[in-house]
């Protein structure tokens, strides 16, 4: 049981994370979070060269190191072990948040715990939880030119991660472009949240039952493609 | 010019209690180890530490954490040291959380002769808190202040008599930045070359921000999260 469940959320993160692989564009800096983020870094189609961006100093971050081939001096803003790709490059921290604040990077994909309707986000801490830090969270959403937010579309207890206003301490203000979950896409719209795409299978009115925040739907809907 | 110490027991005399001191790395990558071992061996209490993380149980500044001799912690992301968190918690410690752009840029600033700068990171936020709020050009920005240390401990990966630093991958992160933001900057080294070995295109650091230099020893470099690929 516990099994299928591990399984089931695993394919949960693999398709949030291949619908916003088609999201990368040829020629794209893009920074990927810890967690279902990284796992975007697998479905970039082959033959488009996008440079990935680790803010601890890297640009063009390879894959996981063979067996016997890790390098301590060398690993990604999630203290996992990677490679470098030909091309690479390395940096201080000054320049690379130089380029994370200075608008260099194409797009931002994080994790959260609450969006709300004007594209607030919360992806921190929670109060008298553990205590974690912002890390470059902050820096990325203020600087980045474009803000994905990958999670899933609900608490695990059930709750509605999208918000009509965000009620844990924010990360930024109107810093989210768009919403990849399980169920559906959705814009962060000057006029509020615009639901693009829902998973096969799903209807809007479920999605918005799940939803606390008001979803419009677009008139030209579609059905999420892997 | 020799800027070389025997090693880091030595390079640390001048450390006092309530001194404060920028420790290079990111996790556990790029440590000043040496020295950090050394400031444990000679007991100095209530430091103010500023780094991006809080180390690991048994390794980096956490060691410093264990035994007790950290007051502050300036940092962006302690949380992957359970041991960290709870000292917060149980007030033992005080933290100031920086984002972690905004504590680089402290200290770039400290070491540049910029006292305060504007920066579009944290508006709206907790961090905003008790700040400056300025509008340029239709956008929102927070006033912060500059960080420097009384010395700052430096991790490279090879250096010369004169302090001259080049890192290695990753284990750059912000070393070279806190290099130039304390009154004291002492580096240790995995290898001290030949003064006119080392390319001068290729320099990270010039040694002009480098106080002390010797070669470190027994680097344990920790790896926090090993991530292997299978051989097809």
């Amino acid at each position: 049981m516990a099994e299928a469940k591990m399984a089931q959320a695993g394919n949960i993160k693999e398709k949030i994370a291949r619908r916003i692989a088609q999201e990368m564009r040829d020629g794209y800096y893009a920074n990927l979070g810890v967690g279902t983020p990284t796992l975007i870094a697998n479905y970039i189609p082959a033959g488009m060269d996008v440079v990935l961006e680790a803010e601890n100093g890297m640009l063009g971050i390879g894959p996981s190191p063979f067996e016997g081939e890790e390098d301590p001096d060398l690993i990604n803003a999630g203290k996992e072990t990677v490679t470098e790709l030909p091309g690479s490059c390395y940096f201080s921290s000054a320049d690379s948040f130089g380029m994370i604040r200075g608008g260099h990077v194409d797009l931002t994909v994080l994790g959260a715990m609450e969006v709300d309707e004007k594209g607030n986000l919360a992806n921190w801490t929670v109060p008298g939880k553990k205590l974690m830090g912002m890390g470059g969270a902050m820096d990325l959403v203020a600087g980045a030119k474009r803000v994905i937010i990958a999670m899933e579309h609900t608490s695990k207890d059930g709750r509605p991660k999208i918000r009509k206003v965000c009620t844990l301490p924010l990360t930024g203000l109107e810093v989210v472009d768009m919403i990849v979950t399980e169920l559906a896409v959705i814009d962060v719209t000057p006029e509020g949240l615009v639901l693009r795409e829902v998973a096969p299978g799903v209807t809007p009115e479920e999605v918005q039952k799940v939803t606390e925040a008001k979803l419009r739907v677009a008139e030209d809907l579609k059905t999420i493609s892997y | 010019m020799d800027k070389r110490v025997a090693n880091a027991d030595v390079a640390i005399e001048k450390l006092f209690d309530g001194a404060t001191i920028l420790v290079g790395g990111f996790g556990a990558c790029g440590n000043p180890e040496n020295l950090i071992a050394a400031v444990l061996r000679k007991g100095t209490k209530n430091l103010t530490t500023v780094s991006n993380n809080a180390g690991m149980v048994e390794f980096g500044l956490g060691l410093l954490l264990k035994s007790r001799q950290i007051g502050k912690m300036i940092c962006s992301y302690p949380g992957e040291n359970k041991f960290a968190a709870q000292q917060v918690l149980d007030g033992e410690i005080k933290i100031e959380l920086n984002p972690q752009g905004t504590l680089v840029e402290r200290m770039r600033a400290g070491g540049a002769g910029i006292p305060a700068f504007y920066t579009p990171t944290g508006v709206g936020t907790v961090i905003a808190e008790g700040k400056e709020v300025r509008e340029f050009n239709g956008k929102k920005y927070l006033l912060e202040p500059c960080l420097r240390g009384d010395f700052a401990f430096i991790k490279a990966w090879k250096g010369d008599r004169w302090g001259n630093l080049v890192f290695r991958k990753t284990a750059r992160n912000f070393n070279p930045v806190m290099a130039t933001a304390a009154d004291y900057v002492i580096a240790e080294v995995e290898e001290l070359v030949e003064l006119g070995s080392l390319d001068p295109d290729g320099i990270h650091t010039p040694g002009i921000f480098v106080n002390a230099i010797f070669q470190g020893t027994n680097y344990e470099k920790p790896i926090e999260k090993r991530i292997v690929r299978k051989r097809a």
